[in-house]
């Protein structure tokens, strides 16, 4: 059981009505491993982390949480698959009319028992994991970007899910916020032991936190490349992948395309 | 991995006593689904007579979350403060990690920022009275940007977006027609009918269209044409500018150097200001019809006469006035609307304040407005 795959996708394909996105994607995670869906821009990255997540149907494929099916799930399943993910969306999506520590106690008021003493107490301890002490009463339009974020880890964590998807972690912020919070995630990773799956193209990120990383193109239509960051680095002959790590446009291509 | 209602039965919790040292065996899975019970069970056993210390032994321990370690600490902590001396023994390597990460300054320290409490009634009335002030200020000072905007739209007609005026036009104005014929020949309806049981009495059935085609000319037609679509319309601009602001799309036109009143505000009051007049003939010709219906089918009137009595009541200066009443109605609408879009800062509540906000002030204003014109009006003729 260890062993099995937490999460396996199989044969994913996605498209907005006659734009596919993509035509066959297929990976398994491991449990507690930090696996990274890197990529281009328009690769369909954030499309294959809303069909894991559960917000949207992919047009062929499956996509299994502990060997069941989450595609064709009904509402009950869907909901407990939920509960046992964490998500840290783009724009942290706190909610603004909320305390910090409103949005982190929002998910132990609806699922659980405990009392608000208990409750609350888990809050500060969770914003002790992501390094806000005593920002429980204050709102999210009262933090800064990284502050925002870290908040948002804060409430992906609030059940401690099996699993944590972070979309685009570190976009918008600066380098060294961004390295806190790259820290962040592997301290985090090794002490809860929950899987995380993130998507990023900062390559910093990836070539520090990331066990695995699996490379989506758009052109493939699917997974061009998948392993661990340093081989990728250093041995792919792969030429999109090798001008993904050394940050450089494919020759004449894409800058042709981008104009 | 089970979900965090399932755990209830995953535990248990068995003891062993070695003179005053309790040793508690805990194994299988502690988390958030069977904090409460798992608490329970071991609180029952700190209560124990005679106890000076007490071992956790986590050895069989197979999962456990941040909160039920928590748990766990907190017991440690009861239980100090009963002069038992307590220890977590052979935890796994991970853990042991795990109870490494809760912070124990983080659980005692106090908020940097004191929870908002209710102030007492003084300070509220004042601060709402500031509040109204500022409003006030906030008000004028967009009226007067506005003003200065239209000016510069009046001298410069081609700086106005004529593509965004045609489609706050459809939007306002042709989408709002099934809404405002309905309201408006229900009204003619009503009006009709509660007057022709009244004047049937004394015999006065002529006047019920002269009644209904003037009161809805007069009144009815820009009024409920104005809050329809403040309603619609008011409220829909609010929203648009109050998500703009929130997305810092307003801040983005100001770096470009447009004005974000003339960029924003000034087509849809534009549209507007062509649009109501035009919904509002458009209604008294629905309330009309609405008297007519009830005067042909239910009382016997015939549709000649029905007409001719409806047109004696009215004139063109009162067709006039209508129109102008729209037309301010629609400034009124359209300056609320886009003035409290503006306002909006920090998220979806601040949307949602401001869109009510601009609705509730269009209808009080036009109700006032009205007030002013039935005066003026009086005396004009």
């Amino acid at each position: 059981m260890e062993n099995d795959p937490i999460i396996a996708v199989e044969n994913l394909a996605a498209s907005f009505g006659d734009n596919t996105v993509f035509t066959d994607v297929s990976f398994q995670v491991r449990r507690a491993e930090v696996l990274v869906v890197a990529g281009e821009s328009g690769c369909g990255k954030s499309t294959l982390l809303k069909i894991m997540i559960g917000l949207q149907k992919p047009s062929f494929g499956r996509v299994y949480f502990q060997g069941v099916d989450i595609i064709d799930a009904d509402e009950k399943q869907l909901n407990h698959y939920r509960r046992n993910i964490g998500v840290l969306f783009q724009s942290s999506a706190l909610f603004s009319s909320m305390t910090i520590g409103e949005n982190i106690a929002l998910p132990l008021y609806e699922y659980t028992d405990l009392d608000s003493e208990t409750i609350e107490l888990i809050v500060r301890m969770k914003l002790g994991m992501v390094n806000l002490t005593g920002y429980e009463n204050h709102y999210p339009s009262e933090l800064s970007g990284g502050m925002k974020k870290r908040a948002g880890i804060a409430r992906a964590m609030a059940l401690d899910p099996a699993v944590l998807f972070f979309d685009e972690l570190s976009a918008g912020l600066d380098p060294v916020t961004a390295a806190e919070l790259d820290d962040l995630i592997l301290r985090t990773n090794q002490a809860l032991g929950a899987t995380m799956i993130i998507v990023t193209h900062e390559l910093e990120s990836i070539c520090k936190i990331s066990d695995r990383i699996i490379m989506l193109d758009k052109e493939a239509g699917g997974i061009i490349a998948e392993g661990n960051p340093k081989d990728m680095k250093e041995k792919a002959t792969d030429p999109r992948v090798r001008n993904f790590f050394l940050r450089q446009a494919p020759q004449g291509g894409a800058s042709r395309r981008a104009i | 991995m089970k979900n965090v209602q399932d755990r209830q039965d995953c535990y248990q919790i068995s003891h062993t006593r070695e003179d005053s040292k309790l040793i508690i065996y805990l194994s299988g899975e502690f988390a958030l689904g069977n904090l409460n019970a798992f608490s329970a069970d071991i609180q029952d056993l700190l209560q124990t007579n005679g106890i000076r210390a007490i071992d956790f032994d986590l050895s069989e321990v197979s999962y456990v979350d941040s909160a039920a370690a928590l748990a766990i600490l907190n017991l440690q902590k009861t239980a100090a403060s009963g002069d038992i001396l307590s220890r977590l023994v052979n935890p796994r390597e991970e853990i042991e990690r795990l109870f490494g990460v809760i912070d124990q300054d983080a659980l005692s320290h106090p908020p940097l920022k004191t929870k908002e409490t209710r102030e007492n009634l003084v300070f509220q009335v004042g601060e709402n009275s500031l509040a109204i002030v500022r409003d006030l200020v906030g008000f004028i000072t967009f009226f007067g940007e506005l003003m200065a905007a239209i000016t510069y739209a009046v001298l410069h007609p081609r700086s106005v977006r004529a593509k965004d005026v045609l489609f706050y036009m459809k939007r306002a104005g042709v989408d709002g027609l099934p809404i405002v014929g309905l309201i408006s020949t229900l009204i003619g309806l009503i009006i009709a009918f509660m007057s022709f049981l009244q004047l049937r009495l004394i015999g006065a059935n002529i006047y019920v269209p002269a009644l209904v085609s003037f009161a809805m000319v007069k009144e009815l037609g820009p009024i409920m044409t104005a809050i329809l679509v403040a309603g619609r319309s008011g409220s829909a601009f609010a929203a648009e500018i109050g998500t703009m602001a929130v997305n810092e799309e307003v801040d983005a036109l100001q770096t470009m150097g447009f004005d974000p009143v003339s960029f924003l505000a000034v087509p849809k009051i534009t549209a507007l200001v062509i649009v109501v007049p035009v919904l509002t003939l458009y209604a008294d010709l629905f309330g009309i019809l609405g008297g007519l219906l009830v005067g042909s089918i239910g009382f016997d009137m015939s549709f000649q006469t029905y007409i001719i009595q409806s047109l004696k009541a009215v004139e063109v200066f009162d067709l006039a006035t209508s129109l102008i009443k729209a037309g301010v109605f629609a400034v009124l609408i359209a300056g609320i609307g886009c003035q409290k879009g503006f306002q909006a800062r920090w998220g979806a509540q601040d949307v949602g304040k401001y869109t009510t906000s601009a609705v509730v002030s269009a209808i009080f204003l036009i109700v006032v407005a009205d007030s002013f014109f039935a005066v003026i009006f009086y005396y004009l003729r």
